[in-house]
């Protein structure tokens, strides 16, 4: 027997047993469609987690105060100490480091801004000329804090609190009050949204010393600094630990993260998560694997008189086994394919529900689904096919 | 040619041993005309079985067309069967899947031939058997007649020496039966050599030997 003429008649019997077919296909095509988007799913959140994280910045840096320890105790604490704070004077140390390209000073606080009889609550950043291309940051109109002033009276505007308090009017070069200090509007930034939770429409930037005096403190809340190159962020963070040191006396009371390092976490976590995901929509596809063989075994029963006849018109048992496996084959290539197609649908409608993730499921799970349900179809065939083979076929045309 | 020399089948059933087939020793020879004859369970139908190779001797030997075939491998004695061999039974056997002209042609596919001579080989047998404005039913929509028709044509489509049939008319009325009857003989005038089992002593009277077995043994031999 050809082996065209063997998959010609298996497909024969698959499609005369249709009910039975299209139950073992369903089952096959919703294990490979989940597997398809599920893995989806998980590659698109992993993609915008690190697209969003990378977006705040290229090789940066961030120091804060407070030293944080993964083991042992707070090392100040067990002292009765508490951490030193950040100075304006540590972030210009920094930004004389070789390996540093620039730095960005940052104070955060909240503050009642009013202007045109408006009054509201909003997010304050002290920072300086550098935090625009630290951060990515894109200017609407105007122009950012000046370079060098660190004391002027200027003030750039997020775009919603620019649209709300001048609705009709041009907004740069008006006047507007910050806890009763006055500034004036330098510049807008362009609509950005929400980047990692926060919003940048709804802020407002100053001059870091004026936001120090305006919340009363001369410590910083963060350090930005961007290394040289990809290359310098361990350097750099080794200068940064070793700068600070010196100038804290010695004590090492800071700590410096860099967005390499979390986003490689980030990267990791969300990629182990989407395999366990494509794991447990595997199993899934091994439950309609057992299915098939369940089927197929029951097949053999039902066409034990059909066989025996095969067997007395001259078929060898290997044709028999062959046929079995061939209509297996089917079944499991038709539910790949089906749930392929409808995990790409799937795939593509979570892309149209929700436009910012990039939920394409990876070449690797689309292979790995379509494999798996191959693989399955084919080792639970082999149980019912070799028993058919032997099927002794005197006893077989006997059965009715 | 068949000759079967000490051929024992023997079934074991719960401590108890039967002989379904004890000690036969036989010559069949090419183009013959034989009937198997006898009650209930004397070995009828294992003696066919061991004749097509269906079924496997305890001990004895079978040699076929000068051959000793008893001792061939599975995927041998398959090709045996699908050359030499053609079965035709008492309930027709028939895939109920598939139509009349793809049951004849059954045996072509398993022999691997090309679908074009199929093609030709199988209307051939239809318009012989009287099959062809029926080569698109399925057996259900077929009469008992008519099945047996599309049994029998799939039985010689591959040209056989031997056509073994086990109560070919069992299932069938007188008149069906006679027809069926006549298919097989006009068979046999063409040189195909013809074993048929039946308990119908009119049938067994046509045939130009009558085999008459008891407990699995050949208690006579008759010649017309
Ligand atoms: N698979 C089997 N297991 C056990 N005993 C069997 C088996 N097949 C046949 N036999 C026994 O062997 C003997 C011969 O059986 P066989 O089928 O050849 O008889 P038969 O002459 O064809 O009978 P019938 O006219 O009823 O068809 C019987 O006693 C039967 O019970
Ligand atoms: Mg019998």
């Amino acid at each position: 027997m050809t082996l065209a003429d063997t998959f010609h008649l298996s497909l024969k019997t698959v499609l005369s047993y249709r009910l039975r077919s299209v139950l073992i296909i369903l089952a096959m095509t919703l294990g490979v469609a989940a597997v398809v988007v599920l893995t989806a799913l998980g590659d698109g959140a992993r993609n915008y987690v690190v697209n969003q994280f990378s977006s705040i910045g290229t090789n940066l840096l961030v120091v804060m105060p407070g030293r944080a320890e993964t083991s042992g105790a707070f090392p100040g604490a067990v002292l009765g100490q508490t951490p030193r704070d950040l100075t304006l004077k540590d972030a210009q140390l920094l930004g004389r480091l070789s390996q540093v390209r620039r730095y960005a000073p940052l104070n955060v606080g909240e503050a009642e801004l009013s202007a045109a009889n408006r009054l509201r609550e909003v997010t304050v950043l002290g920072s300086n000329a550098d935090l625009i291309p630290i951060r990515h940051m894109k200017l609407a109109q105007g122009s950012f804090l000046k370079r060098g002033a660190d004391y002027s009276a200027q003030i750039v505007l997020g775009s919603q609190l620019a649209r709300e308090f001048f609705p009709r009017t041009q907004a740069i070069g008006q006047r507007v009050r910050l806890n009763e200090r006055r500034f004036l509007v330098s510049g807008i930034l362009a609509p950005q949204g929400k980047t990692m939770g926060h919003n940048t429409d709804e802020i407002v930037i100053i001059p870091v010393k004026q936001a120090q005096s305006l919340f009363n403190t001369t410590s910083l809340f963060r350090i930005l600094v961007e290394a040289k190159s990809h290359d310098a962020i361990e350097p750099a963070k080794e200068a940064i630990l070793e700068t600070l040191k010196q100038s804290h006396d010695g004590e090492e009371d800071i700590t410096v993260i860099t967005q390499d390092a979390i986003l490689a976490t980030f990267d990791r976590i969300l990629h182990a998560l989407t395999l366990a995901v494509a794991g447990i929509a595997a199993i899934s596809l091994i439950v309609a694997g057992i299915l098939v063989m369940n089927v197929m075994l029951v097949a053999v029963n039902q066409r034990t008189s059909e066989i025996g006849l095969l067997k007395a018109i001259g078929a060898p048992a290997a044709d028999i086994r062959f046929l079995f496996f061939a209509e297996a084959m089917w079944l499991s290539t038709a539910g790949a394919v089906f749930g392929f197609l409808l995990g790409q649908l799937g795939s593509l409608l979570l892309r149209l529900a929700y436009p910012d993730l990039p939920a394409w499921a990876p070449v690797w799970a689309s292979v790995a689904g379509i494999l798996v349900a191959l693989i399955t179809g084919i080792l639970a065939s082999i149980l019912p096919a070799n028993k058919a083979a032997r099927l002794d076929p005197v006893q077989a045309l006997g059965k009715q | 040619m068949i000759e079967l020399t000490g051929i024992t089948r023997i079934f074991r059933m719960g401590g108890q041993t039967i002989y379904a087939l004890n000690q036969i020793d036989l010559e069949i020879q090419d183009g013959g005309y034989v009937a198997i004859m006898g009650p209930s369970g004397s070995g009828k139908s294992t003696l066919l079985n061991v004749i097509g190779l269906l079924d496997r001797p305890d001990s004895g030997s079978y040699q076929l067309d000068g051959r000793t075939v008893t001792d061939l491998s599975e995927p041998e004695q398959a090709q045996y069967r699908r050359e030499k061999i053609g079965f035709v039974f008492q309930s027709f056997h028939l895939v109920p899947r598939l139509t009349a002209a793809e049951n004849i042609e059954l045996p072509l596919v398993l022999s691997g031939l090309a679908p074009s001579e199929r093609k030709l080989r199988v209307n051939e047998a239809l318009r012989a058997f009287d099959l062809s404005d029926r080569a698109t039913h399925r057996p259900s929509e077929l009469s008992g007649g008519q099945r047996q028709r599309v049994a029998i044509a799939r039985a010689t489509i591959m040209q056989p020496t031997a056509i073994l049939a086990d109560e070919p008319t069992g299932n069938l009325d007188h008149r069906i039966g006679a027809e069926v009857i006549a298919l097989l003989e006009n068979l046999h005038k063409t040189g195909t050599t013809l074993i048929v089992v039946t308990h119908d002593r009119e049938l067994g009277d046509r045939a130009h030997r009558q085999l008459i077995l008891r407990d699995g043994k050949i208690i006579a031999d008759k010649k017309a």
